[in-house]
């Protein structure tokens, strides 16, 4: 499925849409780390919490866990949120 | 005229010609910069920024090989990572496994590193061991050169430790901070770290057990705190002398101190600093060579604890004899109007002969400290917040 990339992530995929699959948010995360090392604990943190000022959205809707299930048609989009200065 | 000036400062005191050459590491809140020196430490070279952005809370040099860099950092979107350059930052590449606590069951309280905050190598004799101190109080190593970190002692897990340390209202504006971790050079199995707050540890078995380390040192006046308990207390910085092992320094949140072992008892050496000055501050600053020599940068900690420099007047006190005296070096500092904040990572020395001291502040300015702090310039400007300030020699 396609998955948006903000720029902060940039560093890792080296452009803002990349395609991953997975049953559950948890598990395109995991697609995502194997193909760009290191994403995923910049946005999930080891408790498997999304981080204080990510925000991941499946078709519009903000996901609040990982185990928010996928289909191959979702779109999913990891923002980053206001963090101040 | 001024070539001949600078040859001869390029000589220590000794008259040797030096080839080495310093590099001034400094960690921002926006990026990291690597500032060389020439021979003579007059002309600075700005290299950066690295990391442009990222919240980089320590930039150290492995003292062993003189080339591998591990950087600390996050940004505000993004969560805590180590970089590592082996080409003294030309390239970088990030740690396959950062410090992360050990994941809890459901129900149970978690905890997750914000930010590495204390980067420390270990002895010459274990090369590629690297320990880290983390925000809220964490203990990592890595045997690998900084690319596989993992928890280390009993220290992240153990419930007395959980209590000492508290909440993220224990610690700093920042979060609480495992810091100061200090390898005893002539046994890697001696350890000592402090925490914000937390207090001071010491382990002699590899982190397997600790023992606290606070007698002496005062808690805050007036509220009847029990100063047994390391919950009440804030170290700020703790150095070993690399001249004698076994003296310890500490500016402490309330106070100065000194540790002669084996005693176990600080002894308030601040005292003895200037009443109008105080001895509250962040930094300490332990001279390479001579045990008796120390440096501090007082801050204002009275009233609201504004945490600058008192009255205005930015200086940093040495001791020559162990804590007996100390005097104000302040030439070259602005002389008023100066509300500088100086962290506790924030003063460095380097290595020479004579040692060159280097201030960071929190207003984005470097400078040093000449001849052992009796003159001072500035020789950064415009950088980002200062949160620490490392240096290293090149050869």
């Amino acid at each position: 499925m396609k998955v948006l990339v903000p720029s902060a992530l940039r560093s890792y995929t080296e452009r803002s849409e990349v395609e991953a699959g997975g049953a559950t948010l948890g598990a395109l995360l995991a697609d995502l780390e194997r193909h760009y090392p290191g994403i995923r604990f910049r946005i999930i943190d080891e408790q498997d919490r999304i981080r204080r000022h990510i925000r991941i959205f499946v078709n519009g809707e903000q996901a609040r866990d990982l185990s928010r299930p996928l289909g191959a048609a979702d779109e999913v989009i990891i923002v980053q949120a206001l963090s101040g200065g | 005229m001024a070539r001949k000036t600078a040859r001869s400062t390029a000589r220590g005191r000794g008259g040797r010609r030096s080839t080495r050459r310093t590099v001034v590491l400094i960690a921002t809140r926006k990026g990291a910069w690597l500032y060389h020196g020439d021979a003579a430490r007059r002309k600075w070279r700005a290299d950066g920024p690295h990391f442009l952005g990222h919240n980089v809370s320590h930039l150290v040099l492995d003292p062993r090989d003189g080339r591998t860099l591990l950087a600390a950092a996050k940004t505000g979107h993004l969560g805590p990572t180590i970089f590592r350059s082996t080409d003294l930052g030309k390239s970088w590449k990030e740690a396959a496994r950062p410090p992360a606590f050990a994941k809890v069951a459901e129900g149970e309280k978690a905890r997750a590193v914000d930010h590495t905050f204390w980067l420390a190598p270990g002895r010459a004799a274990d090369r590629d061991v690297w320990y880290a101190g983390t925000s809220p109080q964490g203990l990592f190593r890595s045997a690998d050169g900084g690319v596989n970190w993992e928890p280390f002692s009993i220290i992240n897990d153990d419930p007395q430790f959980r209590e000492w340390m508290g909440t993220v209202q224990d610690g700093t504006p920042d979060g609480p901070k495992l810091h100061s971790i200090i390898v005893d050079p002539r046994d890697g199995a001696h350890f000592y770290i402090a925490m914000s707050g937390g207090g001071v540890h010491e382990s002699m078995d590899g982190g397997g057990t600790w023992k606290t380390l606070i007698q002496g040192m005062d808690v805050v006046e007036g509220f009847g705190f029990d100063p047994a308990k390391p919950t009440f207390h804030d170290p700020h910085c703790i150095r070993m002398c690399p001249g004698n092992p076994d003296r310890l320094y500490q500016q402490n949140h309330c106070g100065i101190y000194r540790l002669d072992r084996p005693s176990d008892t600080w002894v308030r050496i601040g005292r003895s600093m200037p009443q109008q000055v105080g001895d509250i501050g962040f930094p300490l600053v332990v001279h390479p060579r001579d045990a008796d020599t120390a440096w501090v940068f007082p801050m204002d900690g009275t009233q609201v604890w504004p945490r600058t420099s008192p009255g205005g007047k930015p200086a940093a006190y040495v001791t020559r004899n162990g804590g007996k005296t100390w005097q104000r070096l302040d030439a070259g500092l602005p002389r008023s109007q100066a509300w500088w904040t100086v962290k506790r990572q924030c003063m460095a020395a380097d290595a020479r002969d004579p040692v060159g001291l280097y201030v960071g502040n929190s207003g984005g300015e470097l400078w040093m400290g000449r001849d052992e702090g009796r003159r001072w310039s500035c020789i950064g400007r415009h950088l980002p917040e200062i949160y620490a300030v490392e240096t290293a020699e090149l050869a």
